[in-house]
């Protein structure tokens, strides 16, 4: 199994799902916990972050299947049933099949990661997930010798997704990561926020989370996931692949043709929040660099 | 009905578009101070004007069309609905520039470096000398080229239109729908153009 990964954000960091504190109060909270730990460069870095309550984290969400406004998922996913829920895992594995979500959760240890999340359209937030390892789901199924990427696949089902009904995107919604990307500690499968189950909008029952790549890799409600050879086709790739890379790694020098990369806007901050920069890999450096040693990044966006 | 219609709208005085035209913005921005626009309210203020002024130009657009075709008369209400226009332009441009990007160094990369900014900025730069020139004065002074200036507003609403196309991510609906009334619009003008031109022919 993979090395566990120990984060660097705290509950410090994160607004309590119970209690809706004054921001002033918050913020005030977390410049005296900035003074008092002044440990690590990335502890330093924690404190300076922004965070973000429920209510932000599940009413601003790109979700397309419910439509492309940032507040339809939250006003359309409740038409979404997710149980019961099977995700079925094929290709390249010892133990294809399909897997209930129940199944699956049984297996699995559950643990709160608390990530910095960065949207492509250069907008970002702090949201404390509750998840296992992706490595372990794909240790659970073994993974055979020679399989080298991993696809993910979004559930299609027009009647519960009304954003399926009009083609903004070739549904359903793929996505795929490299295998050693999908092994890393850091890549999580989402079924929580704030300890609670994780809302439709956000991707019920179960989403990808690689918090060092822009959102949209981090593909929602996943109904399949095949071990394969061959690079996967993704979604927005598909799309516009001079705008949407296989890696979607964030990284402030390289711009998208219609966004600087090199800010983020902090969602929930109010009218007046301050832009901030963006860190390579979203602040994930130390962790990930590593994969994509020898690689041209402005080729391989 | 139309022209009961008409007869209402003959009583409405025109500083009644601008005094609601004024109110908008200032709600807007009452609503985004106080936590009325949601959990991301530069991006809705940013949005609602872009879209507002949108609309609005459409409209600029159809006043013509709707008193030839359906005898709606909005011609006195034209120049109210183009200079509030302008004035929407001018603050979704202040919205994205101060709290949006924020800073100036990156305001200018991306109106040179992104075509959908740089579309955009071309809209509004085709619409000042039209706000410039939206006072009897003008009218006056301009003769027939103010005329042929204020043509310019087909320049502008195209270039507004691919705008919004251009900027949303995949294939989505509503950018298409305005730009496909702002073509229909404008298309409304060729046929008269081509009876004229026949007309001239046969004289």
């Amino acid at each position: 199994m993979a090395h566990r990964w120990k984060n660097d954000l705290t509950h410090d960091d994160v607004t309590p799902h119970a209690a809706f504190l004054n921001r002033r109060q918050i913020m005030a909270g977390m410049a005296g916990a900035g003074l008092a730990t002044t440990l690590g460069s990335g502890q330093a870095r924690a404190a300076t972050l922004e965070p973000d309550s429920f209510e932000v984290i599940t009413t601003y969400n790109n979700f397309y299947e419910f439509g492309t406004g940032k507040d339809d998922p939250a006003k359309n996913a409740h038409m979404l049933t997710t149980k019961p829920w099977t995700v079925t895992i094929d290709g390249m594995v010892d133990n294809p099949g399909d897997y209930s979500f129940q199944d699956i959760m049984s297996q699995m240890t559950v643990e709160e990661r608390i990530y910095r999340f960065r949207c492509v359209e250069a907008w970002s937030m702090v949201v404390p997930w509750n998840g296992f390892e992706l490595a372990d789901l794909l240790n659970m199924a073994g993974v055979k010798s020679g399989a080298k990427y991993v696809a993910f696949e979004t559930l299609y089902r027009p009647e519960e997704m009304p954003g399926q009904r009009f083609r903004t995107l070739d549904w359903p919604y793929v996505e795929g990561l490299r295998l050693d990307e999908a092994m890393h500690p850091l890549t999580i499968m989402a079924t929580g926020i704030y300890g609670q189950d994780i809302p439709n909008q956000n991707g019920a029952p179960m989403r990808l989370v690689v918090p060092w790549k822009y959102g949209f890799k981090s593909i929602k409600s996943v109904v399949k996931i095949t071990l394969t050879d061959k690079e996967p086709p993704t979604s927005w790739n598909k799309a516009n692949s001079r705008e949407y890379g296989f890696y979607s790694n964030v990284n402030p020098n390289v711009d998208h043709p219609r966004w600087s990369q090199a800010s983020e806007r902090t969602i929930g901050g109010g009218l007046f929040a301050r832009r901030k920069e963006t860190l390579m890999f979203n602040g994930y450096e130390d962790e990930v660099a590593s994969l994509y040693e020898g690689m041209d990044l402005a080729k391989f966006y | 009905m139309v022209n009961t219609f008409n007869t209402y709208l003959r009583k409405i005085p025109t500083w009644v578009l601008y005094v609601l035209g004024a109110a908008y913005p200032v709600w807007l921005l009452y609503q985004g101070l106080t936590g009325g626009l949601g959990v991301d309210p530069v991006k809705v203020m940013e949005h609602a004007l872009g879209e507002r002024a949108l609309q609005l130009l459409i409209l600029g657009l159809a006043v013509t069309p709707l008193r030839q075709r359906v005898g709606l008369n909005l011609m006195k209400f034209r120049r109210a609905i183009g200079v509030i226009a302008f004035f929407y332009v001018f603050a979704h441009l202040l919205v994205w520039l101060v709290l949006d990007v924020q800073i100036l160094s990156q305001v200018w990369a991306d109106i040179l470096k992104r075509p959908y900014v740089t579309i955009g900025m071309a809209g509004f730069l085709v619409m000042i000398p039209l706000a410039v020139t939206s006072n009897n004065w003008s009218v006056r002074k301009l003769g027939p080229t103010w005329r042929k200036l204020h043509k310019l507003t087909y320049a502008a609403c195209l270039l507004g239109g691919v705008h919004f196309v251009w900027l949303v991510k995949g294939f989505q609906l509503e950018p298409l729908i305005y730009l496909g009334l702002i073509v229909g619009l404008l298309a409304t003008r060729f046929p008269n153009r081509n009876k004229r031109m026949a007309g001239v022919q046969k004289a």
